[in-house]
């Protein structure tokens, strides 16, 4: 098959380049391994890039949210150029290691945070056919790269040599590992549903997306990515006003802005989870599988814009969260964990696996999400009620303290 | 192709240098990682063994190295507490020094 | 032929950090070296068609373990910075026994090189297709459940985690004054 420009573009559009490339090359050996590296390339710039968008529209909508403009002078009315211009300082600062500095954890660290936020993406399925690699794993994998960026926290909090860099690290470690307990627990309801760790399989079973299916599990996954994330309200690990940055305090320049990088890399990353796992990933309403009557398949193309405001718009309810709540304490964040994330999420699988079980094979899929909605609210209700009782009990016991006190103070005048 | 035996090699050499570390170290944190190493050369052999034998349609090796693995971090949960709590206790973590029974 | 290279690499690479790791006077960079060793042996699985038990590797070796040793170096810090000789009274007669526990090894592979051939040619028996251990993970998983297969190790297992959990609290917990 010969190269044509325009059979180039339409593949473009029906993002089925690889294949078109690949029938035009034939089989030949170097084929298989220049199209991976391209796919790399490609997935890795629009990781790093993606983030100059993410961090114009993190500080304009945080700006809107405080009654502010935002960057409104570079790059036109809208401030537009004002990440590079960001990014371009960034690049010009003088990179400092500190004295008594670990040299080698100290400089791995940068690399190491960004190499692990990019290696993520590999298993994220953009649209339909367009996925780095399908793994049977994906999503163990997914759990398996972003507990090896707790290290990276840890070889920079170490590495630094100061007292502030190490008590972040030491946050951010206990954070990132408590939290991971919910996050691998409520992520192991989507994979019962679909009885698949695949991504791509995981996606393919959502004729209903299992927000709806399963609303309480997606929030407990949504809490404790913000949490794996050290997003607003868990950035205890670089709470500025109290241990002035974390583990990052003593990198500057470049350094510095790797840590940003993948920070932005990584939350986009957990929106786009959570859009693959809970929100139908790029389904949007069967758009996604149309064809043309000559077999043009523009399904591909709604897809994937279905998938990007999807994730956009979980990022930007992540940009709300931060611009709206304080930061917690870390003992209200540890007992938040465990005392009420993980025995709810424990609850959640029992009952969503026994519910499963139960419901006869091959029921369809509206009656199965119906039944499960319904168990999972049961579920909520029943620990909201929990909750009252304790808060009733704790608040009587509270209020008995303080008449008592009142009596006292009252004998004693 | 990779013949069965570079694996078993490869194992071979990772578990000798894990005993190494634990008989020649001195901090117990040490002999430790020369433990885990050595738990890895074995995990290593297991799945090998799985991959090339007669019955790589039954995952009896994986299943093992599963289980190596869950032991493998109790032995580091319960191992590190250990030494934790003995510095504590005589502000040291080398082993040699550890010889309250000794006599 | 890139895949026998691929393995050298990889092998060199694990058994470099583990030497590393049993030899280096500061314990962080020696966990470290521990880490990438751990990260070469997930390679090796990966190697062997084993993903599953490669991220296994990964979340529990260098998510769980490695992090519980460099928090064990740390609380034990006063001992890192030493400038003695990491190792204790005896590194010739160990290096003399760990030489010949892996002469023994090599030895025994040499005798079984009817079965087990050294080099890639004639005779070397290949690994299994790969469409053969295409489900391994989900049986992975049913041998874990059935009766037939390992569910009674598997809970055991599980029994075990917890009393080392609980076990490791209570030895690790700081006894007040008047407990000693």
């Amino acid at each position: 098959m010969s190269f044509s420009f325009l059979e180039f573009l339409k593949s473009l559009v029906e993002l089925t380049t690889g294949t078109y490339l690949r029938q035009v090359w034939g089989a030949k050996p170097w084929v298989d391994p220049t199209l991976d590296a391209i796919g790399v390339i490609l997935v890795a710039t629009f990781g790093l890039l993606i983030v100059l968008v993410l961090i114009w529209l993190e500080r304009k909508v945080i700006a809107r949210f405080q009654d502010r403009i935002g960057p409104n002078r570079v790059g036109g009315k809208y401030g537009l150029l004002q990440p590079v211009a960001d990014a371009l300082k960034l690049l010009t600062k003088e990179i400092i290691t500190p004295s008594g500095a670990d040299k080698w954890a100290y400089n791995l660290a940068p690399f190491l945070i960004v190499i692990t936020a990019l290696m993520m993406w590999a298993v994220m399925p953009f649209a339909p056919g367009v996925v780095g690699v399908d793994l049977n794993v994906g999503l163990f994998y997914v759990l398996a790269i972003s507990s090896v960026s707790v290290v990276t926290v840890l070889l920079a909090g170490w590495g630094s040599n100061n007292k502030y860099a190490l008590l972040g690290a030491f946050r951010a470690v206990a954070q990132m590992v408590s939290y991971e307990v919910p996050m691998i627990l409520s992520l192991l309801i989507p994979i019962i549903l679909a009885r698949s760790m695949s991504s791509v399989d995981i996606v393919k079973a959502q004729t209903v997306p299992f927000a709806i299916v399963v609303p309480i599990s997606a929030l407990i996954f949504f809490i404790s990515s913000l949490a794996e994330m050290g997003r607003t309200p868990f950035d205890l690990l670089e709470a500025e006003s109290e241990i002035v940055a974390g583990f990052h305090i003593e990198y500057s320049g470049m350094k510095f802005a790797m840590f940003m990088l993948a920070e932005y890399i990584s939350a986009l990353f957990m929106s786009g989870l959570f859009t693959t796992v809970f929100l139908g990933g790029y389904r949007f309403f069967g758009l996604e599988m149309i064809k043309t009557a000559s077999g043009f398949a523009l399904g591909n193309l709604i897809g994937l814009i279905a998938f990007f405001v999807k994730m956009f718009v979980v990022f930007v309810v992540l940009v709300w969260i931060r611009g709206t709540l304080p930061r917690f304490r870390i003992d209200q964040m540890m007992d938040f964990n465990w005392k009420f994330l993980v025995p709810l999420s424990l609850a959640l699988i029992l009952v969503a696996a026994l519910v499963d079980k139960a419901l006869p094979v091959g029921v369809n899929d509206w009656t199965r999400a119906g039944v499960h909605l319904v168990s999972n609210v049961v579920v909520g209700a029943v620990t909201l009620e929990i909750l009252r009782r304790n808060g009733r009990k704790q608040r009587t016991a509270h209020e008995e303290v303080r008449e008592n006190a009142d009596i006292e103070t009252a004998a004693a005048h | 192709m990779i013949p069965l035996s570079w694996y078993l090699l490869v194992a071979a050499a990772l578990f000798s240098i894990g005993l190494y570390g634990v008989l020649a170290r001195r901090n117990a944190v040490a002999i430790l990682m020369g433990v885990e190493l050595m738990l890895n050369a074995v995990n290593i052999n297991l799945v090998a063994f799985w991959r090339y034998g007669r019955f790589p349609e039954q995952p009896v090796g994986l299943a093992w190295a599963v289980f190596v693995l869950t032991v493998a971090a109790a032995e580091a949960a319960v191992g590190l507490a250990l030494i934790i709590s003995i510095y504590r206790h005589r502000d040291s973590v080398v082993a040699e020094e550890m010889d309250t029974l000794k006599n | 032929m890139i895949e026998q290279i691929i393995f050298i690499v990889i092998s060199l690479f694990t058994l470099m950090m583990g030497w590393i790791v049993v030899s280096n006077n500061n314990l962080f960079h020696a966990a470290l070296a521990l880490m990438a060793s751990f990260l070469g042996v997930a390679g090796l699985y990966v190697m062997l068609d084993a993903g599953f038990l490669a991220m296994a590797q990964l979340l529990v070796y260098i998510g769980a373990i490695s992090i519980l040793i460099i928090f064990a170096i740390m609380l034990t810090r006063r001992m890192m910075q030493t400038e003695e000789s990491p190792f204790n009274s005896q590194p010739g007669l160990a290096g003399i026994t760990a030489v010949s526990v892996f002469a023994v090894i090599a030895f025994i592979f040499w005798q079984m090189r009817e079965f087990w051939p050294l080099g890639a040619g004639e005779g070397a028996m290949p690994p299994a297709d790969k469409s053969i251990i295409l489900g391994s993970v989900a049986k992975l998983g049913e041998y874990f459940v059935s009766p037939d297969a390992f569910v009674l190790p598997f809970e055991v297992a599980s029994v075990m985690l917890l009393a080392a959990l609980i076990g490791s609290i209570w030895v690790a917990w700081p006894k007040t004054e008047d407990e000693s």
